[in-house]
């Protein structure tokens, strides 16, 4: 009851709570002091990024290591880490576009070698090359070992790859909404849109998530009926 | 494990031995690559430049994903691959084997390419000497985790184009590393977070491969 | 010991086989025939561990086809596949001697078994500069090597004189007097009489005949 409640809700809510941080962010909070307008894009890139690297790829790194241990191995953990994968990526790349929209005006340049905008790059182009090992295989059995390992192996390298960048060279806009000694550094309702927004694109996430994992069930269906068709046919080779 | 490892990777370098792939084709590869990258800088800025850490590494994951498909080759025809997998090698001991061998490729590729950077880019020489210790742990973790993607890539639809799209945002960080630590070298200093760097990628790479290569495996 | 029910195997969304019902018994020979794609390589191959059993249940040589370790399966049984070699760029001796190696295995054993392949004289040419009949004497030297209770020989009279094929008769009839069990696919059946095989016909990944 709850479980059907919550799923049907799912949708609504999302929808009705992104509106929301629309309308707060572009309407009722006022511009920043320094950053003008821009800051408006408070409302919206961090709240991406936290899906995109956190929420999204944390969900498909868990999947595919409960898929990889024996007991907890089951088709649903490769179809949530597939799903989740391919949610990431939209999202990693929605974060670079509006990073660059931020970035444009405060560094001049719509890339810059910044630490934390070159660590999200790579580990973009970690999530396209799951897509395409997910494509480069057909037998389902394999192709869920292989996926599973290769995020296994993305997900260790998100520490190396952050550290390694990180020393590189930084640029990046430091804490925003905490100093360093946990004070507010954003007040009042610039806050509370803040953290409707995370909220927001956090139940995003879920819902498309959902959808795509429904689909990811029609498609496996319709798999599994075109084997038991061609199961059948090979039969009837066997017995004409 | 270890003694599986041993055999695999004394087949290995003795079948690169015997083909000669190494010599005739890899090292001439890898020399052409870095004359073709200080053809890229310009007359000005071949010599002596602050670039040539980077194209030595630059040349050197070229090399690495010339090496791994090579070394899946090895093993690439079906009766090769079936017949070996009638012998049920316990898989973290191919892992590590493939992986010293292609390790010890690298080095002994890395000591060409690193004579050419001297010769062609003009690094200075103590200074290329006093990188070799950090150039053996980079591209050790190089060669883990080359013979990871190689196994990754293996099998299935085109690998050979496969294997780049999945090794090159992992060798980024060992790209950095290796070229930081290279960088300070020449430079007379040493930082020990890039050794550091390159040391938690071998070891990620290493204790990844020990698990989980089993897995990889085609049915 | 082989037993298999109703054993389907799917790779790539394909079924290559499509319920196949086996009961081989040690110190039998089996010869497996069918048109091209009928699922000889197949069976041999799950009976390898060389693919995995979809749906069905089955057992070799002890191993449950559908639970066990198919990597001490593989180890159990001895396979040879049509180019039945293991590196192109090693020597005789020196695949032999891998192999071997890899497994724990006494190497004093090598001569003798190449002598019996009739190898001898072949010990130190590259696996790649060696015919075809060669190549699977070659394999066949390593099955003579590791003695496995379960022989699974696949098509091993393609492209062979007749020299070879008696020679592949007479060490099979061998094998099978010492209690192995063996399964051999061929398009044809066997020429030599004194084995008597049972022979079963696979067609669209099904047993369509059983003759004994």
């Amino acid at each position: 009851m709850i479980k059907t409640l919550s799923q049907r809700l799912l949708g609504p809510v999302t929808l009705v709570l992104l509106a929301l941080t629309f309308w707060l962010g572009l309407w009722v909070t006022p511009p920043d002091k320094v950053q003008g307008n821009l800051a408006r894009l408070l409302y919206v890139h961090p709240a991406i990024a936290w899906v995109a690297l956190y929420v999204s790829f944390g969900t498909a790194a868990i999947a595919s290591a409960l898929y990889l241990w024996k007991r907890t191995r089951s088709v649903v953990m490769d179809r949530v880490a597939y799903c989740a994968m391919e949610v990431s990526t939209v999202f990693i790349i929605l974060t670079l576009i509006t990073g660059s929209i931020w970035g444009r005006p405060t560094w001049g340049v719509w890339w810059a070698w910044d630490a934390r905008l070159t660590s999200t790059a790579i580990l973009g182009l970690f999530e396209l090359a799951y897509l395409a090992l997910r494509r480069a295989n057909d037998d389902p059995d394999l192709r869920a070992r292989r996926c599973a390992v290769f995020a296994i192996i993305a997900a260790i390298n998100v520490p190396i790859i952050h550290f390694s960048v990180d020393w590189w060279n930084t640029l990046h806009q430091g804490a925003t909404v905490f100093t360093e000694n946990g004070n507010l550094l954003v007040h009042g309702i610039m806050l509370w849109t803040l953290f409707i927004s995370l909220f927001a694109f956090t139940l995003l996430f879920f819902w498309l998530l959902r959808a795509r994992y429904r689909l990811e069930v029609l498609r496996a269906t319709r798999y599994d009926v075109a084997l038991d068709e061609a199961l059948a046919q090979r039969r009837r080779e066997g017995v004409h | 494990m270890i003694r599986i490892a041993l055999l695999v990777a004394g087949k290995d370098l003795r079948i690169e031995r015997r083909s000669r792939v190494l010599l005739w084709q890899v090292l001439p590869f890898g020399v052409t690559a870095l004359v073709l990258c200080g053809l890229a800088l310009g007359p000005l800025h071949a010599g002596n430049s602050s670039a040539a850490p980077g194209l030595f590494y630059l040349v050197m994951l070229l090399v690495a994903l010339l090496m791994i498909n090579r070394a899946q080759v090895i093993e690439g025809s079906p009766g090769t691959r079936a017949s070996v997998a009638t012998l049920g090698l316990d898989p973290a001991g191919v892992f590590l084997g493939k992986a010293l061998a292609l390790a010890v490729e690298l080095w002994l590729t890395g000591v060409v390419v690193l004579a050419g950077s001297v010769l062609f880019l003009h690094t200075a020489l103590s200074g290329t000497l006093s990188a070799l210790p950090s150039v053996v742990v980079t591209l050790a973790a190089l060669a883990a985790a080359g013979t990871l993607y190689g196994a990754l890539s293996g099998g299935g639809q085109g690998p050979a184009t496969l294997l780049p799209m999945l090794s090159l945002p992992a060798f980024a960080p060992l790209l950095i590393a290796g070229e930081r630590s290279f960088s300070d070298a020449l430079h007379g200093g040493s930082l020990w977070r890039w050794w550091v760097i390159s040391l938690v990628a071998l070891a990620a790479y290493l204790a990844i491969g020990i698990l989980l290569y089993g897995v990889l495996e085609e049915s | 010991m082989v037993v298999l029910r109703d054993a389907v195997v799917l790779v790539g969304g394909f079924p290559l086989l499509s319920g196949v019902n086996l009961d081989l018994d040690p110190g039998t020979l089996t010869v497996v025939t069918g048109a091209n794609g009928a699922g000889k390589t197949s069976l041999l191959r799950l009976l390898g561990g060389l693919v995995t059993l979809t749906s069905g249940a089955g057992t070799v040589s002890g191993v449950d086809l559908k639970s066990g370790d198919l990597r001490e399966l593989r180890r159990r049984v001895g396979w040879l596949g049509h180019e039945g070699s293991f590196y192109d760029d090693l020597s005789v001796r020196e695949n032999l001697t891998f192999a071997a190696k890899a497994l724990g295995r006494p190497t004093e054993e090598i001569p003798r078994v190449l002598e019996r392949v009739g190898l001898t004289s072949r010990t130190t040419t590259t696996a790649k500069l060696l015919s075809a009949g060669q190549r699977r004497r070659l394999g066949l030297a390593w099955l003579l090597l590791r003695r496995p209770e379960t022989w699974l020989l696949d098509e091993p009279y393609a492209s062979l004189d007749d020299e070879g094929r008696t020679f592949f008769d007479e060490l099979i009839a061998e094998v099978v007097r010492s209690g192995a069990t063996v399964v051999v696919s061929a398009h044809d059946p066997l020429r030599s009489s004194s084995l008597r095989p049972r022979t079963l016909t696979l067609a669209g990944g099904l047993v369509v005949g059983d003759v004994s």
